[in-house]
């Protein structure tokens, strides 16, 4: 066996992707929760931290440059890099999604919730746990989950709907909930781009073993079934 | 189009079977690269192109090698027409030791080509197709061997166009050079395919990626796969040729 230099940062580079893929999934269960115990100083904190996911993003994006740079990486090599680069980015939006909550989180401030949070944690942690699926199929090479996890997009979309409709209700019955109840709806609506996400990391898995480029279909989206 | 159809193409040295049922249809105008370890085949493949190997003793072939259609192993196919046909560059380049002139006139003079036409023609038009002209012009009356390695290479090629050749098969032709005089032939060879069928045989997997349409993988005297280069490079459909390509054999 040659090439155990390259075989050996190749790895790395996917341990990488799994730590940083571990940053975005804690940032989004956690700007949820905090919203939820209206923790101000905790959304802070998360808002700030996104920067390490950013740079982490950055570091592994240059780090696959370098390697296809310096070893011409070909074939199954090749898409798996090409796939990194991919996956890093989903990565980093998924991040700045959870800051956008965590943000919301801020803007409400002080004000009680109009409602008690029980769909959207829902929604973080399916988002989450479709999130971790995803990265597991990545780095096992298993295409039948990755092929199977965007059907679990369902789930999300139903309890997008759920609290769109909720929060509807909330805004007819009283106009003095119409900013608070466009923000959760916000929030609602970056977990639902989270879930869409998972679907592109899905098709680089798709990609990286089997060399096609396959669409799925993760935009049977909430707000086309109320309209 | 097809320029050369090699059909079930065994060939070999002695008892050795060097080349076992190799079927390969290479494109008109195209570049076809041949990649493969030391000893896999691939020079052997290329020489049996235009009957290279015929002067080895204890050769044998069977199959055939369809050029336009015609088999050049048929009794009585005149050899030294196939290889004005089928030209061929070496490894390392090989000029005669005369003049730069006399090394592009040589092939037009034996074969009497100048005859239709002044032979500084000749010379001229095959300096300037293989990007040799404007480098040697001033002085064409100079030693072949007074020129750099890849200048040389360069000047290989304007003799072996001076023919007039459908065919050029290129057996490393950049091994001997350096990176800077390798991408020169490299694009030398896009433009060559403008007017050529070219064939190479390369150690330098980059290279093949670099400049050929189609790669064929050679392995143990077997042709593991062909196809076009891109899908070579980031989606071989054998195992062996991914393991080959991304280095984990070798």
């Amino acid at each position: 066996m040659v090439r155990q230099a390259f075989k050996r940062k190749l790895q790395r580079l996917q341990d990488e992707v799994l730590i940083l893929g571990s940053m975005v999934e804690n940032a989004l269960v956690e700007s949820v929760e905090l919203l939820k115990r209206r923790d101000l100083e905790g959304a802070r904190r998360l808002i700030a931290e996104d920067r390490a996911i950013n740079e982490k993003r950055f570091a592994i994006e240059a780090d696959c440059l370098v390697l296809i740079a310096t070893q011409q990486p070909m074939a199954g090599d090749l898409r798996t890099l090409a796939a990194i680069l991919e996956i890093v980015t989903e990565l980093e939006r998924m991040g700045d999604y959870a800051k956008g909550i965590a943000k919301i989180n801020l803007m409400i401030g002080e004000q009680p919730l109009v409602k008690p949070l029980i769909d959207l944690p829902r929604m973080a942690l399916k988002a989450r746990d479709m999130l971790h699926q995803s990265l597991d199929a990545f780095v096992r090479r298993d295409v039948d989950l990755a092929r199977a996890i965007p059907a679990q997009d369902d789930e999300v979309d139903g309890l997008y709907n759920q609290v769109y409709r909720e929060l509807l209700t909330y805004i007819m019955a009283d106009p003095r909930t119409i900013d608070q109840a466009t923000q959760l709806l916000w929030v609602a609506h970056n977990l639902e781009r989270t879930a869409d996400r998972v679907t592109n990391i899905c098709e680089r898995v798709v990609f990286t073993v089997t060399g096609e480029m396959v669409e799925m279909d993760a935009e049977h989206s909430g707000f086309e079934s109320l309209t | 189009m097809t320029k050369i159809k090699v059909e079930h193409l065994h060939f070999h040295y002695g008892d050795f079977l060097a080349l076992s049922d190799i079927s390969m249809a290479i494109k008109e105008r195209q570049i076809t690269g041949l990649i493969g370890p030391s000893g896999c085949g691939k020079s052997t493949f290329l020489r049996c192109l235009n009957r290279m190997n015929d002067t080895i003793p204890g050769t044998r072939v069977e199959g055939t090698v369809l050029l336009d259609g015609q088999d050049i192993y048929a009794p009585g196919t005149a050899v030294v027409e196939l290889r004005r046909r089928v030209g061929m560059v070496f490894q390392r380049p090989n000029p005669f030791p005369q003049s730069v002139f006399n090394n592009v006139a040589f092939g037009p003079r034996v074969l009497g080509l100048h005859r239709n036409g002044r032979l500084a023609d000749i010379v001229e038009e095959s300096l300037r197709g293989a990007v040799l002209w404007d480098e040697v012009k001033n002085d064409l009356r100079q030693d072949a061997l007074s020129l750099s390695l890849g200048q040389q290479q360069r000047l290989c090629i304007a003799r072996a166009i001076a023919v007039k050749p459908e065919v050029i098969l290129m057996d490393e032709p950049c091994s001997a050079l350096d990176p800077i005089d390798t991408l020169q032939i490299e694009e030398l060879m896009r433009m060559l395919k403008e007017s050529y069928t070219i064939v190479i045989v390369t150690h330098n997997m980059q290279q093949a990626a670099r400049v050929s349409d189609w790669t064929g993988l050679f392995w143990l005297g077997e042709l593991v796969e062909f196809g076009a280069t891109q899908d070579i490079f980031t989606n071989p459909k054998q195992e062996l040729t991914e393991n080959y390509i991304t280095g984990r054999l070798g």
